[in-house]
């Protein structure tokens, strides 16, 4: 059986939440450039009516829109590569990238509840072979969990290591673990898991949770 | 007439409060519940204007705040959804007849605050 298959409504529903955070983003981004367009129409109007306009302000104006055009233009890749990570069901990914991709969509998420994501973009890349749409919802219901057992310091740090069999994905800074870890991992998190061939491990004397893979993982 | 601008978005209400402006009407802006919620001891609002969706709290918890402190005060809520019926149900919840979708028109909302402040 295919592995979108597999996860059935828990992998639309995961699509659909990704789907709808981009889609809040995207409109604010054009919110701004649409006040922004505004502004710059209303200048134009009182300069028609004789009021000098500001060269300094209208460059000032067009680098917001520019900045929001960046802004739109992340926000679209992050998208792109999120919409094709469901194209192959195995294929070799560098996990660094997948988690930078997984930052990039649970930002919004992240800001909504006050957490801060941390992760080093220049962290050595890891290849493994994998779903890389599968692994990404997996990473993600991790992600949710651990924001909600992030401690007073409101901080979830990702972090990414080759291991013998394979390699292994943290979660940490999880000091407000406690109890909300006995029912973490349920079902649709084991479905997952079973997919990937993959292992939660969940630890509060360290405050992290780990997500072990199998083999196939090497150092780029 | 004084209208508070309330969006985790700085450039967006920033812009919007300076266009209001232009057009006679008096708005300043807070990118915070919390920032807008502390504006309100020190001064006085006709009418907010709130996102709905703001970290910590949102548009609709931060309404029930603001008026618990202003009971006369007015609002319109400012949604990005593309779909209105989730929002709809958490407005009417909290007694909103207001709203409007990102992006705004100017003149959309500017007849939407006289429209609230009329009745």
């Amino acid at each position: 059986m295919a592995h979108l298959d597999l996860i059935g409504l828990s992998g639309i529903q995961f699509f659909g939440k990704m789907s709808a955070s981009i889609s809040h983003d995207l409109k604010n981004v054009l919110a701004v450039i649409n006040e922004n367009a505004g502004l710059l129409e209303d200048l134009c109007l009182m300069a028609e009516k004789g009021k000098s306009l500001d060269p300094a302000r209208m460059k000032r104006l067009a680098g917001d829109v520019k900045n929001q055009i960046r802004r739109g233009d992340r926000i679209i890749s992050s998208m792109n590569m999120f919409a094709h990570s469901a194209d192959r069901e195995s294929v070799a990914i560098d996990l660094r990238e997948l988690l930078g991709l997984l930052v990039d969509l649970s930002l919004r998420h992240a800001s909504m509840r006050g957490v801060s994501l941390e992760f080093d973009r220049l962290s050595d890349s890891i290849m493994v072979t994998t779903s890389p749409f599968i692994l990404l919802n997996l990473l993600w219901v991790c992600l949710d969990f651990a924001m909600t057992a992030a401690g007073s310091s409101k901080t979830v740090a990702l972090a990414a290591e080759k291991t013998a069999g394979g390699a292994r994905l943290h979660f940490r800074n999880l000091a407000g673990m406690g109890t909300a870890a006995a029912s973490f991992p349920a079902e649709p998190e084991n479905a997952l898991m079973r997919v990937l061939n993959a292992h939660i491990q969940l630890d509060p004397d360290s405050q992290e949770i780990a997500v072990s893979l199998p083999g196939g993982a090497q150092e780029a | 007439m004084k209208v508070l601008l309330v969006d985790d978005e700085k450039e967006l209400v920033a812009t919007l409060a300076e266009r209001l402006n232009l057009r006679g009407i008096e708005a300043q802006w807070a990118t915070s519940a919390e920032a807008a919620l502390s504006r309100l001891q020190t001064e006085s609002f006709d009418m907010a204007v709130l996102d709905v969706k703001m970290p910590k709290m949102d548009g609709l918890l931060l309404k029930k705040q603001m008026q618990d402190r202003c009971p006369t005060m007015k609002f319109i809520f400012v949604t990005g959804h593309g779909s209105n019926q989730d929002f709809m149900a958490g407005a009417s919840e909290v007694g909103s007849d207001y709203y409007l979708v990102k992006p705004l028109k100017i003149d959309d909302l500017i007849a939407k605050i006289r429209e609230a402040l009329q009745r």
